[in-house]
């Protein structure tokens, strides 16, 4: 992709330009579709039908939202810390939308091919807990402070055991580079990573359970990161009102927003990579190509999404020293015996 | 409990009831919805709901039995006395109507809907409909007025009320006079008949 | 904001603030209170120290109207709009207590029928608390499969009476409407429609591993403390303690069926935790369903407006009487001065008492059990502060 626009345009600068705005495209419907099928979900799963009169079946809503939003008063209390306040929301999407760039969205398209993509992707992400810590701070309120605090302590512990189920992958892939990863899993089901990867069949029969446990504590921890129940302790609504956000309104909170659910993404896309093939088509040699694949790497990413919020309306939530048990007592040890295991499996 | 087997069992419990909720809620992803698109489709209301209230004026008595009844006192009502030779019509139970109802106001944003003002009514005029989208921007149009009396009418029953009260009052005086003359007349008349009774009982004691 | 500061801030209970603690205030608005109450909470990082409950913000001055009516039939609307959630357990207790006053008979189809909303009104209420708790605790699906169940509810109310919340039907010797003819199938399509969706419930929620982590072993009340404040029904019966006004201080027909007290038992953690509360109200929609199916089968015919008093009058007197309301020990206590206005209406509200024990229970838990804990008392302010 970047030599195409490199011979189209010429000029690297604006070539750098157009690459890093690509994922915002992406981005920005993506976000409209995914308020509206989170609604309807949870709508037919409790019984009743969301939105109907915006266009057929609430189709437009999401956009109705967003003009709701972006005309919105944009309070900032008087006592807040305004520097602080203003920065946050932005921090919060920078985090989340730094992580877009090492996402293959295609096998011709990757925003930026680095070779530790995975590691980079880890490491940029956590660049959230800083925002969210600034907002609650910032907001010179005490639930806030709450939700912020409680945020930061659960997306700090949560990153250990996703780092070891993504390590576990690595091991079994040699690679961090998300683009080869995709590129490993190609030719058919049998060769995604949950099923084993390019291993021959008795060592598959042994990886495969292992590769499920790990493709668990990853998705575990990864809701846990995005603060989706049964991790939403920060922003339990029931509790804090809105937690971290509380005093936030209008385009802020619009960011805050976009920036929940495009990290929801990220993770959902980063498991599919890891464990699900990322870009490369189910089936041997049909539907592939870059756009086939972009295809598969998108409706994969969607459908993890779509899990995840079955698992929100279905499940309540932990209470956050119930949640550091979960991540320090059980996802770590679980993911820890796991590597082990896979690296005494590779070795031998 | 040992406590490794509380560990796994914690897990297994976990993940199971876990998977038994996501069954549930996937089930229901299928079952027809509960919820109907009001307002293009309204529920039907059973016959006896409870909603706003109408009063037929037509059979009203002015007898303030629903103003009476009421808890919150919304129902304000006043009346005039009708003269004798005047026709109000009868109710369609059959009552002769005596009152005109100038002011019947009932204020339904006071009504708390508990019917009690329908059961005293001896003409059952007033009702609780099935009527419940009535929100108006302003608040005083909530205050209903159900007297069908226009002002100039309002007036002459007035004048008229006040102009038999006179009537009455008048006469009233004049039989109170008549009476006193009458009274004095008698008592002027039984006096000289009492003189000539022995005066021996009559003595006061000394 | 430059303010200095002189004295070491208090709390309102007096005591003087160690400077880890922070005092947060769940105000009067807030989704998990259930209404409009106000905790000041005293939390040393997560960890609660202190809870004081601020009432009043809903308080009508409910029992000061009454004394102004000139009609005892007139207090019925009051009394439903104080719990508002119960409508017909608040009036069978009202008029239970008028009743014993005045000494009328009711005929035995208004007792049944009595007893037929009452127990369809405390399904209703506790689908209300139950899926509320679900909300508080996360779970967000629950809620609207109770509203739905209680909407069925609802319309029994609806077709007999006319009104969905507030009903104005139990009168003081007798009924305002009798029962329309349909209402005895409706009911019982109901009852063979409800038991599945209880089932389901408690498989979505209560057995739920997560919610029982969150109630299980929080906000235990044993069982003396539990007796010495007074509270009543799930609360109590939660704690272990099997008493319950319809069997133990019987009132109305209810010694006429069969039926079992829930009694909280310790399944999953210590006996009186807020689990056990919440187990306690699901076996008590079970219960009612049983007692309905059992009065639809024999309910007599009758005339439900025959003992209604034209003109109520009572000797002057005193009288307390109690029933059990979805929320414990609802009683009205009247004095009647001879007179057709009540001289004085007390109503011993169970939210109230209830509610009085939140500082015992909620002290050493963290933010999060404060309101597991408030959800598993289920008040509701209208009763708490009439």
């Amino acid at each position: 992709m970047e030599q195409f626009l490199t011979s189209l345009l010429g000029n690297a600068l604006v070539v750098h330009v157009i690459m890093a705005v690509i994922p915002l495209l992406f981005i920005l419907p993506y976000a409209l579709v995914v308020i509206y099928l989170e609604m309807k979900i949870a709508a037919h799963m409790q019984d009743r039908v969301a939105y109907m009169r915006t266009g057929w079946h609430g189709t437009l809503q999401p956009i109705a939202d967003m003009l709701k939003l972006l005309q919105k008063e944009d309070t900032i209390p008087a006592a807040a810390d305004k520097p602080l306040f203003i920065m946050a929301p932005y921090i919060v999407f920078m985090g989340t939308y730094a992580a877009f760039a090492a996402l293959p969205f295609s096998s011709a398209f990757i925003g930026s091919n680095i070779n530790i993509g995975i590691f980079f992707i880890v490491a940029i992400s956590s660049l959230v807990v800083v925002g969210l810590l600034m907002a609650g701070w910032s907001s010179n309120n005490k639930w806030s402070l709450f939700g912020a605090l409680r945020s930061a302590a659960q997306i700090v512990s949560y990153e250990i055991p996703s780092a070891f189920a993504i390590l576990g992958v690595v091991m079994l892939a040699g690679t961090m580079s998300l683009q080869e990863l995709s590129a490993i899993q190609t030719g058919g089901i049998m060769h995604w990573m949950i099923l084993g990867g390019t291993l021959p069949l008795m060592k598959k029969l042994i990886v495969i359970p292992l590769m499920l446990i790990l493709f668990v504590v990853y998705y575990i921890s990864s809701m846990a990161e995005v603060n989706r129940t049964p991790f939403d302790i920060p922003e339990a609504e029931s509790e804090l009102v809105q937690g971290y956000m509380t005093e936030y309104s209008g385009m802020k909170f619009a960011i805050f927003y976009l920036a929940e659910y495009a990290n929801l993404f990220a993770v959902s896309a980063v498991a599919t990579v890891l464990f699900f093939g990322g870009w490369a088509s189910p089936f041997k040699s049909l539907m592939t190509g870059p756009w086939w694949s972009s295809f598969w790497f998108i409706s994969k990413g969607m459908l993890f999404v779509c899990l995840n919020i079955w698992l929100r309306w279905t499940l309540p939530r932990l209470r956050v020293d119930q949640l550091m048990y979960m991540s320090w007592k059980v996802l770590t040890p679980f993911a820890f015996a796991c590597v082990l295991a896979l690296g005494l499996v590779l070795v031998w | 409990m040992n406590p490794v087997v509380e560990y796994f069992g914690n897990i297994y419990r976990g993940l199971r009831t876990a998977t038994i909720g996501m069954r549930i809620t996937f089930k229901h992803l299928f079952t027809k919805a509960v919820t109907i698109q009001y307002p293009t489709v309204k529920m039907k209301l059973p016959e006896r709901a409870r909603n706003r209230l109408y009063v037929n004026m037509d059979d009203c008595i002015g007898c303030d039995q629903c103003s009476m009844a009421c808890p919150v006192d919304c129902i304000s009502i006043q009346t005039i006395k009708s003269a004798p030779e005047d026709n109000l019509g009868t109710t369609s139970t059959g009552q002769k109507k005596r009152l005109h109802v100038p002011v019947f106001d009932i204020d339904i944003a006071k009504c708390c809907y508990c019917g009690l003002c329908v059961y005293p009514c001896p003409t059952e005029c007033i009702k609780m409909t099935d009527v419940y989208e009535f929100s108006e921007f302003d608040r005083h149009n909530l205050i209903y007025s159900f007297s069908t009396m226009t002002p100039a009418e309002i007036e002459t029953a007035k004048a008229k009320a006040k102009k038999m009260e006179e009537e009455a009052a008048a006469k009233k005086a004049a039989a109170a006079a008549a009476a006193k003359a009458a009274a004095d007349a008698k008592a002027a008349a039984q006096a000289p008949t009492a003189a000539p009774q022995p005066e021996g009982p009559q003595q006061k004691p000394e | 904001m430059a303010e200095t500061i002189t004295a070491p801030p208090k709390t309102s209970s007096g005591k003087p603030l160690r400077t880890e603690e922070m005092i947060v205030n769940m105000g009067p608005q807030h989704p998990s209170t259930h209404g409009v109450l106000r905790l000041e909470i005293v939390v040393d990082g997560e960890i609660i120290v202190d809870v004081v409950p601020h009432i009043g913000y809903l308080h009508r001055c409910f029992e000061k109207h009454c004394e102004h009516m000139t009609n005892y039939q007139q207090v019925i609307p009051y009394v439903d709009r104080m719990d508002y959630v119960c409508s017909m357990n608040n009036e069978f207790a009202y008029v239970v207590a008028a009743e014993r006053l005045l000494k009328i008979q009711v005929p035995e189809r208004v007792e049944y029928i009595r007893v037929i909303m009452a127990e369809l009104q405390r399904i209703a209420s506790h689908l209300i608390a139950v899926g509320t708790y679900g909300i508080d605790i996360g779970a967000f699906t629950p809620f609207l499969y109770c509203f739905r169940d209680r909407e069925k509810i609802l319309d029994l109310f609806e077709m007999t009476c006319g009104a969905r919340l507030l009903y104005n039907y139990m009168w003081i010797g007798g009924l305002s409407h009798d029962i329309p003819s349909d209402f005895i199938a409706r009911a019982k399509d109901f009852c063979a429609y409800f038991k599945p969706q209880i089932r389901d419930f408690n498989n979505l929620l209560t057995y739920n591993e997560i919610f029982i982590k969150r109630t299980a072993n929080t906000g235990v009340l044993p069982a003396d403390i539990a007796v010495n404040y007074a509270c009543s029904g799930p609360m109590l019966r939660g704690s272990g303690v099997n008493w319950d006004l319809r069997r133990d201080d019987p009132y109305s027909v209810y010694h006429k069926f069969e039926w079992d007290v829930a009694v909280g038992t310790g399944e999953t953690g210590p006996v009186g935790s807020c689990w056990d509360r919440h187990i306690v109200r699901m076996k008590e929609m079970e219960q009612s369903v049983r007692i309905i199916e059992q009065v639809l089968a024999q309910i007599p015919d009758g005339d439900v407006q025959s003992a209604i008093p034209k003109r109520i009058r009572p000797n002057p007197g005193e009288v307390y009487a109690r029933t059990e309301s979805p929320r414990g020990e609802l009683g009205f206590y009247i004095v009647s001065d001879g007179t057709g206005t009540p001289y004085r209406i007390k109503a011993r509200s169970p939210g109230f008492v209830n509610l009085s024990v939140i500082n015992e229970i909620a002290r050493g838990g963290m933010v999060a059990d404060l309101v597991a804990i408030i959800g598993s008392i289920d008040i509701v302010l209208g009763e708490v502060d009439r």
